[in-house]
């Protein structure tokens, strides 16, 4: 795909995002209220209106081929580009997918603590060929550093899914103290 | 005068108790700490240690408080500049140029910058504070709905300026900014609205750390493993080095910047002053005018060292401007005040006019732990610049993972909603590719962050009109304001038609400066 193919998909899907957006602010009155003032779906109807403007004309610049962007016919990725940033996202998806499930087959994740490591090991690992030393002691490092610092001092709880029990004597732990 | 000094002194003398100084050390430490984490700002930090101040008598809470806000707004510029990641919306403009100089291997330069702009913008703000009080207070309080959407159209015709060449892609970046901006409940109705299909999770809204940490995080690393790939591995977290010698050249750097820096501290703490504008729009603003000031413009977005010390300056000085009005009047000009607020109240202290004279060893105390937290965070932030480096020389597979982990966190924290997460991802994912396409994403994580101002404040005036558009343009304050906001927002309209008149039709493409 180039750069100027990319450009034009862009420009659709962000056009029917617009159209979705004045549509479902249009649930809301969009004109002005008696007593009221400027209705509930004023405010995001006219700026998605703007948006659907904007992206017509961004259309119309790549039909007229104006701009560096519309104009560059060399591929969105150059060969062997697309395959780490690929790899870096999905393990990302699934690793926010095993913290908290996706809802299906009542699956409820295994948790920040459990999901991280798997994502630390698999990014060292694969992505950065650093040795198994290396890769184990970061994989321990960080969520114990991040325990720490985040649920201990500065009480942010993160999710922990089937995970939970086993948080259950480190909290009483530390409470007792 | 006489009297101002006097009570400064005896401010001084609270200010410098041993215990309240240990106050003073320790809270700038902290706050630095938690402002240069990714997505952690002083309201954060702020919020979650206001529990332990309630140990401590209320001269050293608002003090030990005002220290750890004071080192937050150093420490912003940290994460702006080493990882790309503003900790803070205030910190945004930071990125502008912090990063690219970060990219040259300059992390140093654009560190030292920042902390003495820091310095410069707080100390003369706590300056202005302390002389200009009372009669400031008064002005700020005549503003009501139409002078703070003046205010904010200000701040948006600015970002046109802001988003590169493509007018087009910076005006559906703001837009869609403030559309993601008006999910959840609509403020006045208390309706749901752009939930899409009734997903609870966009009730609460979409807090713009999602937004901003899904671009500024995870789109940004996405795009660092792209250029990466492309250097054949290599890291592209460039290395910076320390030396006495690199440094002296930074400070003699940061001395030529001096006109924009100040300007930086004087327009952000009358920005600050104005309840619900707050340090944002006022670094933005100040970044916008330090382009305009200085003789290499075009250098802006590039790796421009006035970049970092205008948007810096600004923001902490509008830091302390906030306070003015939280001080004299009760009213808080930004999140983080509105916490001290309520902190003051727990107390047992009433905010508003009367504390003046009422609790006078409290607010001056207060004052002059500004004067003193001040030096002691840049000297704490000088101190860590080596800290923050050596962070820099991690392989770029070990510092990318714990960035992403700060991003989960980051997005998880603030609503604790797995929803948000997602919606982070997706944030990222659709910056990336945006980015890629030359779409300015700084915009709209700025409309978001001032969408919810905006909308209240552009319905509330036409409300108090009847609908008619001209409250804008009638009132003392309001009607400047909008002016230069809409010759600001015309000028690239007006720009491309005089240019196309004088070129014969043909435009120049526009320059690649887009891309960064």
């Amino acid at each position: 795909m180039t750069v100027r193919t990319a450009e034009l998909l862009m420009g659709l899907a962000l056009a029917v995002l617009s159209a979705y957006f004045m549509w479902k602010s249009a649930e809301l009155p969009i004109g002005w209220v008696p007593d009221v003032g400027p209705g509930g779906g004023a405010w995001p109807f006219w700026l998605s209106t703007a948006m659907l403007a904007s992206c017509i004309w961004i259309l119309v610049n790549w039909v007229r081929r104006v701009g560096p962007v519309a104009n560059n016919e060399s591929p969105l990725f150059e060969p062997g580009n697309f395959l780490p940033v690929f790899l870096v996202g999905s393990a990302l998806t699934i690793c926010i997918a095993l913290i908290g499930g996706i809802g299906v087959g009542g699956f409820e994740g295994i948790g920040f603590y459990g999901a991280l490591p798997l994502f630390l090991i698999f990014y060292l690992k694969v992505m950065g060929n650093h040795s198994w030393l290396v890769t184990i002691a970061t994989a321990v490092i960080i969520p114990v550093v991040t325990f720490l610092f985040f649920e201990i001092m500065l009480n942010i709880t993160l999710p922990k899914g089937m995970s939970e029990p086993l948080f259950l004597p480190i909290y009483a732990f530390i409470y007792s103290l | 005068m006489l009297e101002i000094f006097g009570l400064l002194a005896q401010g001084f003398t609270v200010a410098l108790q041993p215990f309240n100084l240990m106050l003073i050390i320790v809270g700038c430490a902290v706050g630095l700490f938690i402002g240069a984490m990714p997505g952690l700002g002083s309201v954060n930090g702020v919020a979650i240690l206001l529990p332990l101040t309630f140990l401590v008598p209320p001269e050293g809470a608002i003090i030990f408080l005002a220290a750890i806000y004071y080192g937050a707004m150093y420490g912003g510029a940290v994460s702006s500049i080493m990882l790309g990641i503003p900790g803070a919306s205030t910190a945004v403009a930071t990125t502008f140029d912090g990063r690219p100089l970060a990219k040259q291997g300059m992390a140093d330069k654009a560190l030292t910058i920042a902390a003495m702009a820091s310095f410069v913008g707080g100390t003369i703000s706590v300056i202005l504070f302390t002389f200009f009080a009372p009669p400031l207070a008064h002005v700020a309080l005549t503003f009501g709905a139409p002078e703070e959407f003046a205010l904010m159209m200000l701040a948006f015709a600015t970002f046109i300026g802001l988003g590169g060449d493509d007018l087009a892609k910076t005006i559906f970046s703001i837009c869609i900014g403030l559309v993601l901006a008006a999910v959840g409940l609509d403020i006045m109705s208390g309706e749901p609205r752009l939930i899409f299909g009734d997903i609870t999770g966009f009730l609460h809204g979409i807090n713009f750390l999602v937004l901003a940490i899904g671009i500024y995080g995870i789109g940004e690393m996405l795009w660092t493993v792209e250029e990466n790939a492309k250097a054949g591995g290599k890291s592209m977290l460039s290395e910076a080095t320390l030396t006495w010698q690199r440094t002296k050249n930074n400070i003699k750097e940061f001395l030529g910047t001096w006109k924009i820096s100040t300007m930086g501290a004087f327009l952000g703490y009358f920005v600050g002053i104005v309840p619900a504008a707050g340090a944002t729009p006022g670094a933005l603003l100040a970044y916008g005018i330090g382009k305009q000031m200085s003789k290499e413009p075009e250098k802006f977005g590039k790796g421009a060292v006035e970049g970092v010390a205008a948007p810096e300056s600004a923001n902490n000085a509008a830091s302390t401007g906030s306070m003015l009005p939280m001080l004299t009047l009760g009213i808080p000009g930004s999140p983080t005040t509105a916490i001290l607020l309520g902190g003051m109240v727990i107390w047992g202290l009433e905010p508003g006019p009367r504390l003046f004279t009422s609790n006078p060893d409290f607010v001056w105390g207060l004052i002059a732990s500004l004067y003193a937290a001040n030096l002691f965070a840049l000297i704490l932030n000088i101190l860590f610049i080596p800290a923050f480096i050596w962070v820099l020389k991690l392989p770029f597979t070990i510092l990318a993972p714990i960035i992403l982990t700060l991003c989960l966190v980051g997005g998880y924290a603030p609503t604790k909603d797995m929803h948000d997460v997602w919606l982070m991802l997706l944030f990222g994912i659709v910056g990336y590719l945006m980015r890629k396409l030359d779409y300015p994403v700084a915009p709209a994580v700025l409309a978001i962050v001032l969408g919810p101002l905006a909308e209240p404040a552009l319905r509330q005036s036409l409300l108090i009109s009847s609908g008619d558009p001209s409250i804008f343009f009638t009132r003392t304050f309001a009607g400047p304001i909008m002016v230069v906001a809409l010759i600001l927002l015309f000028m690239p309209v007006l720009m491309l038609i005089y240019r196309r008149l004088r070129g014969g039709g043909k435009r120049k493409a526009p320059s690649e400066s887009a891309a960064e």
